[in-house]
């Protein structure tokens, strides 16, 4: 895993399970793997680790079954989606918004690129 | 599980490199020890291990002094020196004849070891390079299953990919029945790994603390506009680096070079906001 060295480990942690489930690499109602199984996998410390399954277990994303691990919870997808969706909302817009400002971009190129852009796909998909 | 109790230690007509340390290990965490050149990173693990006995005060394993080197004590205690010689064997033989004094050693799991770093037991350890005769050493110390393990500069020599390896095997190795402590100036290779630090300074203890609450206090990062509060301490490399109580803001990334030296250039201001901060009930 690449550090953002910002951001504490947990967190980036939590968007990788977040990824994973988007991507449906990881389904609804499926074992994911354990917290060692984690912390190996992304090189941390198992506490590190913990505190990411905790985070995401408030979240109702993930849920534990005593004895045998982890799963994605039933509307786990769901609750991702509207997690994610609000960051991009909250956060990533006004980003763009303030380097439009600072680059004069106006909302209609901004429209005209975004066309051009489901154009290119669709040409893709053909 | 490993006390340190105003322990004080100078190499015979030298003067004090270590003075009144005080400190205390727990198992289930891995402690990052940390310290300029030359300030007793290594003198303290020596100290620890039983290697070396300290002028006054104590170094105490399971309530025992490890000066006693009691068989419960070293049975339970392994350390990975930066230098070393290893017997002239084949490593299959080598874990054998040292395996046999750690009862919980597993020559399953030394096995396995040797395998993710890429050697063969039946390699011949003379002919092997420094890097990989350290594998051998990490790959057994961690087989012993002890529960202190102690590791000073351990990826020194280890190629790029084995660092990554390193990772991985150190946090499928500790558990809540293991104290791991590393001394290190590799910051980078290891910082994911470390959830406790400790930092010397001029013979004493000038930061003990855990990272979960130095980023519960401090924030790190390129300084925010219009700040009004104190800056802790800056770096002025690409574009600034500053330490700020954190407060309101959004926790971030412990950033340990950073507090590495704000710690020694300003201990008291970093220590005094760190010990009133764990103070306050938590919000």
């Amino acid at each position: 895993m690449n550090y953002d060295n910002s951001k504490p480990i947990y967190l980036q942690i939590v968007d990788l399970f977040y990824e994973n489930i988007l991507s449906k690499k990881w389904c609804e109602e499926e074992r994911i793997p354990s917290v060692r199984e984690v912390a190996m996998m992304v090189e941390v410390n198992p506490n590190t680790a913990i505190r990411a399954f905790t985070y995401l277990q408030e979240q109702n994303v993930i849920h534990n079954i005593r004895g045998i691990g982890y799963f994605v919870s039933k509307n786990g997808y769901q609750s991702v989606l509207n997690i994610k969706k609000s960051e991009f909302m909250k956060q990533t817009l006004p980003d763009v918004f303030k380097k439009m400002g600072l680059l004069h971009v106006q909302m209609e190129e901004v429209t005209e690129t975004y066309n051009q852009y489901l154009k290119t796909k669709e040409h893709e998909k053909k | 599980m490993i006390q340190v109790k105003s322990l004080k230690f100078n190499y015979p007509k030298r003067k004090t490199i270590l003075d009144n340390i005080n400190l205390e290990f727990v198992p289930g965490n891995i402690y990052g020890l940390f310290g300029r050149n030359g300030e007793g990173k290594s003198t303290l693990m020596k100290l620890m291990c039983g290697l070396l006995f300290p002028k006054t005060g104590a170094c105490q394993i399971f309530d025992q002094p490890t000066s006693a080197r009691t068989v419960k004590g070293l049975q339970d205690s392994f350390i990975v020196p930066e230098d070393f010689e290893l017997s002239p064997l084949r490593i299959a033989t080598y874990a054998k004849v040292n395996g046999a004094f750690y009862p919980k050693f597993s020559f399953e799991q030394f096995h396995h070891l040797i395998k993710e770093f890429h050697l063969d037991l039946q390699d011949f350890i003379p002919t092997l390079s420094f890097g990989q005769q350290k594998k051998v050493l990490i790959a057994f110390g961690i087989a012993t299953n002890t529960k202190l393990l102690l590791m000073d500069e351990p990826t020194n020599g280890l190629d790029i990919p084995s660092k990554s390896q390193f990772r991985k095997i150190i946090a499928e190795a500790v558990d809540k029945g293991k104290c791991i402590i590393i001394a290190t100036h590799q910051v980078r290779d290891l910082h994911s790994l470390i959830n406790h630090l400790v930092i010397l300074d001029q013979a004493r203890v000038i930061l003990d603390q855990s990272l979960s609450a130095v980023s519960n206090t401090l924030w790190f990062g390129k300084p925010p506009q219009g700040i009004s509060e104190p800056i802790l301490f800056s770096e002025s490399s690409f574009g600034g680096k500053v330490v700020l109580p954190r407060n309101e803001r959004h926790e971030t990334e412990v950033d340990l070079e950073l507090l590495f030296n704000a710690a020694l250039a300003r201990p008291e201001e970093i220590n005094h906001i760190l010990k009133t901060a764990h103070h306050e009930p938590a919000v």
